[in-house]
Formats: C-alpha cells, structure tokens, sequence
C-alpha cells in the first residue's frame, strides 16, 4: 500500500524567501492574514500550520536589517487565536528553550492544547547567541557544545510537568463536594545542571498529553535528539538524494532508542511555483527568485560572506577579487546562515566565484543560484506526481510548505495540486481524527511516565 | 454638573470568586479547560454591553493560604493560561475589552510585551493586562531561580517584609516601563515597503529602548510592531500604599477594595496624591465588589449562606471573606452601592460574580439595565473606530509614541 503523505504549511517568514515587493503581498501582522492562511491549510486537509520564532530584529553592519519582512506576532498568542477559527488544523509554534523557563513553557502548551482541542506542537529549538540574550532577564550566553544538552534537559522537564499530572484527578463532584481526587496533584521535583526546580504543575493533563514535538537540528546531535525524544523532524533536505539519505540515517537512530520507524516523521521545509505548464512555472520561477534577491538583498549576502562592508559595490559586475575577512567577529546578526558562511568563508568565495566564472554570471545572479531553494516547480500535475514520488521513494513523509506570498501564496496549491494528491489515494479527502497525533498517524500516548522514561533513556 | 458615565467590567476566574461556586447547579466545573466555557462566558459578559472581562491567573496551583499551598480537595484547582485564553476569546467576540492577568515576578516582560501585543492584533484593539506580583516561595521554587521567604498575616507589617514586598512592586514598575517602551519602539509608520530601495523598514522608526534596572536589562525593539491601540491598556489591583504607587506610575486602571463609600474615598484621595507625586492624572480607579445577585434580597443572603455551608466546616462559623466588599442583594440595590460609591470619586466597577454563570447573567441582564435606566451607563457598544477599541470605551485617547521623532 502507498505511503500517505502529511503536508502542512509554514506561514512565510522573516526572510528573503518571503516576496514582500509583490502587490498580491499582504500584511505579516493583521490577524486577518493568519486567518485566512490558516483556514487555506484547513481546507486543505493540512496536518498543520507552523510559525517560526525570532526573538530580536537580525542586524548587519551594525544596523537592523531593513531589507527582508520585519515584525511578526507573538507564538503563542497567535495560534491561540488561530484555534478560534479552525477546527482541525494542527498548530505547531517554534519556542526557544534558552529564554524561557520550563514551567512557563509548559503551562503554555498544556493551555494551547487544551484551548485548541487537541492540536497543539512545539518545534524545539536552542539558541547560544548573547546577541538575542540582550533582551532577556536570564541572558543568552550558552557554550555551542552545551545547546543540545540544555534543549534535552528542557524538555525531558516539561515532558515531567505535563506527566504530573495523570489524567484522572479533576473529578468535579458536585454531590460529594470533591473537586479533585488527590491532595497534591502535579507535584513535581528536577534538578539538574540548568534547572533546579519543585512544587505542582498547575495545568490539569492536556487532550493529547502534551504537545507534538517537533526538532529542527541536522547536526549529528541533532539528529539523535531527535531519534531520542521527537515525534516530527523539521529537515532542510528537500532534493531527493539528500532526502532519501537523511530519511535513511535518521529512520536508523530509532532502534538504538528503543522506537519504530513510523513514530518519527521526517518533514521537510519545501517551495513550490506554480504555471498551468511546466515551462510557464520556470519562468515565473526565475521572476520570484530575482524577487526573492533584489540589488539591495544581493550586496547584503556578499557582505555576510566577504564579512566586511562593501559601500560601493556594483552587484551587476563580478564578485569581489580579494578574500573574504577571517574573524569570528561577524558583521551580521541573528541569522542562522551566516554561521554556515563562517565555516570557511575563502573557500565558499573560492566556489562562487567558479560558478560566476563558468556562467558568466554578475554578482547578483551568484547569489539568486547559490541562495536558490525552489524545490517543486511545475505545472500541478508534475508537482503532485513529484512530492508524491518524494514520498513513496523514502524521501520524506511529507512536506512543511513555504509559500513566498502573504497570505494568499498557499491557496493555488490547495486547489490545484491538493485535488490531485487526493485522487492518487495518497492524501487524506477528509481529517479523520480530531487532534494533531490523529493527522500525523501518532498512536494517543500511553500513561504518564512512560514518555519521561523514554526521553532520559 | 451631570455625573459621568460609570464604566463596568467583571473578573472571571474558575466557577466564579465563591469557593464552592462549582457546586451550584448551574456551575460547570467539569468544562473549566475548555476554550467553549470561557468563550461563552466572555460572549455573555459582551451580550451585558460590559466593557471588558479579567481572567486570573497564577504560576501555582490555587490555595486558601494566599502565603502558601494547601493540600484542599475541595476547591477549584488548576487553571489554564490567562493571555491565551484571552486569544482564544478574541476572534469570536467583537467588542468587550480583554484584560488577562500576568504574572511579573518570574516571567520575561520582552515576551508578554509581543504577547499582549499580539493580543490587541488579533481582538482589534481590545486587549489589555493586569498585572501581578507572585510572593509565594512555593511559585518562586517552580522557577528555581530566587528563593522568597515564606510570609504570614503577623509578620505582614514588619519593616524587613513591607521592603520585600516593595521590592517585588519596584519590579512590576520596571517590568510595566519595559512592557510600554517595547510597544513603542516601532513608530506607527515604520513598514514602508519601498521596492525602489528595497527596504521593507525604515530602521529609523526602530528603536532600542535600553532598558537597565536592578532586575532585567532588554535591549529591545519589539519584534512585534507597535498594537493598534499603541499602548495596551494596563492594570493592576491594589490594597495598600505600595500597589497604590505602581497603579498611579504605571497604570491605567487600579482595582481597589474599599469597604465602604469614605473607605472609598480616602483610597482615591491616595491613589490621585501619589498620581500628581508621579506627574500623571487621569487613572481609572474601579471599585472591585463580590457580588450574589437574586431577584429578591432574601434569596441572594439564602444563597450566599448555603454556599457557606458548601464550603466547608471551616466556612460555617465565619462565612467567605473576601479582600473585596461581598454584596448579596438585588441588581437594583447594587446599583445603589455603585452609585452611592461613585461620588467617591470612583471611575467604574469590576464586579466579582460570586457564582458563574448565575451571578454574570444577573450583570448582564440585570445590573446593566439598571445603571441605563438611570443614566450611568453607555447605551451600546460604538460601531467601529477609535472608540471600539478598549483604550477608547475608556475615554482614551490613542497616545502619542514616545519615540516618535519631531522632525516627522
């Protein structure tokens, strides 16, 4: 029997990924816009939507960077909102473990869950930089090597207060005059080398028992972490050799934690263009990306690599002659892919300058083909039978999709290609169950303890 | 000289303020963690032309003890997140103001600043916070990251415990100034999305607000851009001299408790002095009251006893106490109090209900009524507009940005 495939959309981020300068591009920050992509994923039969998370305006050069989509809600609060208006759209929200404390956290989510009926997830992420810790009263300096091992013992924390409670201690009697079944529910105890804390958990047990979990990493770590203690892995691995390799190791891990192939799924982050041919959707593929990287966009990834200001630099004319500045003083800020530049700036600048020399391209046009992430381009046919291949050839379980419009980008896509899914047997016609575990085909979890038992293991 | 319009909001919490409000008949305790519970609540609160409802919260498990835990079974316990109840609420309400509580002494105000304004996105410009101090050790000890000691009724006066206890409003007081600085760190006009520059921001309506105090330090700006309100309205409950100062620096609205009408009237004697010491005017003070609303007086005291004895042994011999004035009559006889109490010098009311849903629909269609008929309170909701927003059902205006460059 065929895979079936789980989709879900990613609402469009803070990036250039994200077309702002389109005049069907909406507002980032109007509920208006979150309804109605959300209520697009629904009538879609998504699994769920998904917000990413920043927690302090990136900067370059010493300034907040103006180019991209800036400003976005609250996490919580907008999917919060979101259950309002959906009735079974899963709702994943990315929450930082490093400026949060775990009970807080956790009360959130067990709320989230119980308001949404079931539906809600959380993408676990861990950030280090002392940059983002500016705006917190704990800080934000935490060792590279610490990272995994503070986002483990987070949540193997929240996992123990969302398992402190049981499930049967609100009995509210009203004949008997007893509310609760026990005197001391929640209790709870945890001390370790980040959290040393104790006392009652003050959320009774949530629909699913807590939320989904989600994990982004790709680092080895990362992928055990994920092995260990994920219910959905959030990958980069969108082509499908890289897919099907990364599925592969991953799917590997789980027998070493003592789980079964099909209690982690891998998503993949994808975009998608759209034509009523494929040659029509190429071209409108090379327009988004040139919008996707303006002149103004360009200088600013070359700066990132060259690590240096370059005021007069033409964009149109070839790449920078000289080397890149070697520091681990970076000139841009909060951004997760200037690290990836950081590794070994000479020989990126060395790669992209043999990619401009052998299609004689300018600057500009290096950057559109290196920061390039179209992964699904075609006429509805084409892309149906693609992520449908994808995902039967183990290449994923499925995609997170990145429209690069707001909100509107995601509606094509679910009335062309979803249509089409559907008809190959593949994709649900209709939600089945009513929480996020029922669309990701997780089985309800089992009595508290056994998921703390698991994640310390 | 006419008396101004009063303004009207009541504080939701459990099954209502009575601690055995849950076993009434009508009550649903089984339904408290549900969004349906609150959302039909907050429905019947708009459907009373109310200006907006509180929710409380708390990082700790309910208690009897207020310096501690108890061990009580037969209480409400547990609750879920106020802030996100008030979004679940949001969308499906479309004029009374929305004013969770948040906690200051253990949270991060770079989040509830983005979370409430976020709030005020997705109602319209209805939200709001009230916000609370946590001096138990117990909640302390849930974060793990200050130890507070254990406090008690006979200890309360003691100098060393009233510093503790200022401290802890010193903290609100920055944590309120960190809260209102991120609001405004984005001008109002700051998107531009200029494809000729390709700049969707112009940085210079951005603005750090470099904050430093004794408890946090936020660098800021927001990275959510200023709410539609511009600021959000704020709110906190006092009883004494210290909360007193944080409402007339810090907020829009003070909930107090007076006992009587002169009780009422030297507190907002203080409240206004410590306003002008601040350089400010014009905070709403509201007169928070329990309230056990019949038809007939007779058979709200009936009620308010058989609760008592619902209570628990406890309860028998001294009955509910409250910090607020308890009330038990007709709607008509509390509209009486309000009225009496309001030539105080008292702005509006947060009325307590003693039993939800009975004592909320006795508001709505009782109280409500009432005060209109008598020409103190609003008719309806505004259509749309500036005063559809919670700020303006207040008689606020949208205020200026603190930020906002002159040569603009």
């Amino acid at each position: 029997m065929s895979k079936q495939i789980h989709l879900a959309a990613h609402f469009p981020g803070v990036n250039n990924t994200t077309v702002w300068s389109d005049p069907a591009a909406g507002s980032h920050i109007e509920f208006d816009s979150f309804r109605r992509f959300a209520q697009t994923a629904e009538r879609g039969k998504f699994d769920f939507m998904f917000l990413a998370e920043g927690l302090r305006l990136r900067e370059q050069n010493g300034q907040i960077y103006d180019l991209d989509v800036v400003g976005r809600p609250d996490t919580f609060t907008i999917l919060a909102a979101l259950a309002a208006v959906t009735e079974h759209l899963g709702l994943t929200g990315t929450i930082n473990s490093t400026f949060n404390e775990p009970y807080e956290v956790a009360r959130q989510f067990a709320s989230l869950d119980h308001l949404s009926g079931g539906r809600a997830a959380w993408n676990v992420v861990t950030s280090w930089d002392a940059f983002t810790g500016e705006n917190f009263r704990r800080g934000g300096y935490l060792a590279q090597g610490d990272r995994y091992e503070r986002a483990r013992t987070f949540l193997r924390t929240t996992t123990e207060l969302w398992d402190s409670w049981h499930g049967d201690e609100v009995i509210a009697d009203k004949d008997s005059g007893r509310f609760l079944s026990t005197p001391a529910p929640g209790a709870f105890g945890h001390r370790d080398q980040f959290f040393d804390i104790a006392g009652q958990f003050n959320v009774p047990r949530s629909p699913q028992g807590r939320p989904v979990i989600f994990q982004a990493g790709d680092s080895d770590e990362g992928r055990d972490f994920a092995a260990a203690s994920a219910d959905a892995i959030f990958s980069r691995h969108s082509t499908l050799a890289a897919g099907q390799a990364f599925y592969a190791d991953v799917k590997g891990r789980l027998g070493r934690f003592g789980r079964t192939r099909d209690e982690l799924l891998i998503l993949p982050a994808a975009t998608f263009v759209l034509g009523d041919t494929d040659a029509e959707a190429a071209d409108i593929a090379r327009e988004v990306r040139r919008a996707q990287v303006s002149p103004q966009t360009a200088l600013r990834f070359i700066e990132q690599l060259w690590n240096r200001e370059l005021p007069d630099f033409d964009v149109d004319g070839p790449l920078p002659a000289f080397d890149p500045v070697v520091s681990d003083t970076l000139i841009a800020k909060g951004r997760a892919s200037v690290r990836q530049f950081a590794k070994d700036p000479v020989a990126l600048a060395g790669e992209w300058r043999a990619r401009a020399e052998d299609g004689h391209l300018s600057a500009r046009e290096v950057v559109i083909e290196v920061t390039g992430r179209q992964s699904f381009v075609g006429s509805p046919e084409t892309v149906a039978r693609t992520i449908n291949d994808f995902v039967q050839a183990d290449a994923s379980d499925g995609f997170i999709l990145v429209p690069h419009i707001t909100p509107g980008g995601l509606d094509p896509f679910v009335d062309t290609v979803v249509p089409l899914l559907q008809e190959l047997g593949t994709f649900r016609a209709d939600y089945r169950g009513t929480t996020l575990r029922d669309h990701l085909g997780l089985a309800p979890l089992g009595q508290p303890g056994a998921a703390a038992a698991r994640a310390a293991s | 000289m006419t008396n101004p319009l009063l303004h009207l909001a009541v504080a939701l919490d459990g099954a209502g303020w009575h601690p055995a409000a849950w076993r009434e008949p009508d009550a649903q305790p089984d339904r408290l963690f549900t969004a349906a519970y609150w959302v039909g609540l907050a429905q019947q609160a708009e459907r009373g032309l109310l200006d907006f409802i509180t929710i409380e919260d708390g990082l700790d498990l309910q208690s009897d003890d207020r310096f501690g835990g108890d061990e009580r079974t037969d209480r409400v316990r547990g609750r879920l997140d106020a802030v996100l109840i008030a979004a679940r609420i949001a969308p499906v309400t479309r004029h009374i103001g929305l004013v969770p509580t948040a906690v200051t002494t253990h949270t991060e105000p770079f989040h509830l600043s983005k979370a409430i304004a976020t709030l005020d996105y997705v109602s319209g410009g209805r939200a709001g916070v009230r916000v609370q101090i946590a001096g138990r050790p117990d909640t302390a000890a849930h974060f793990g990251r200050r130890e507070i000691p254990r406090l008690s009724t006979d200890r309360f006066a003691q100098p060393e415990v009233q510093r503790l206890v200022a401290a802890h409003f010193d903290e609100a007081n920055d944590y309120v100034e960190v809260v209102r600085r991120l609001w405004d760190s984005w001008e109002d006009d700051a998107e531009i999305r200029d494809v000729a520059t390709g700049r969707f921001v112009d940085r210079d309506k951005l603005h750090y607000i470099d904050f430093e105090g004794r408890w946090f330090s936020v660098k800021g700006p927001s990275v959510t851009p200023r709410p539609p309100q511009g600021q959000p309205v704020v709110a906190a409950l006092g009883h004494a001299t210290i909360p007193y100062g944080l409402i007339a620096r810090s907020a829009d609205i003070g909930f107090v408790t007076p006992r009587d009408r002169s009780h009422a009237a030297e507190i907002v004697a203080e409240v206004r002095g410590e306003e002008a010491r601040a350089g400010r005017s014009g905070v709403h003070v509201f007169g928070d009251v329990v309230v056990f609303l019949d038809d007939s007086p007779v058979t709200a005291r009936a009620r308010r006893e058989r609760l008592d004895e619902l209570a628990g042994p406890d309860f028998a011999s001294t009955g509910y106490s409250s910090d607020a004035h308890i009330f038990a009559g007709t709607p008509a006889q509390l509209v009486d109090l309000l009225l009496d109490w309001r030539e105080a010098g008292l702005t509006g009311f947060r009325l307590r209900p003693a039993a939800l849903p009975h004592d909320l629909a006795q508001i709505a269609s009782g109280v409500v009524p009432e005060l209109q008929r008598r020409g103190a309170f609003r008719a309806g909701y505004p259509d749309s507009g500036w005063p559809a927003t919670l700020r303006g059902l207040l008689g606020r205006s949208r205020p200026a940005n603190r930020y906002r460059s002159s040569a603009a």
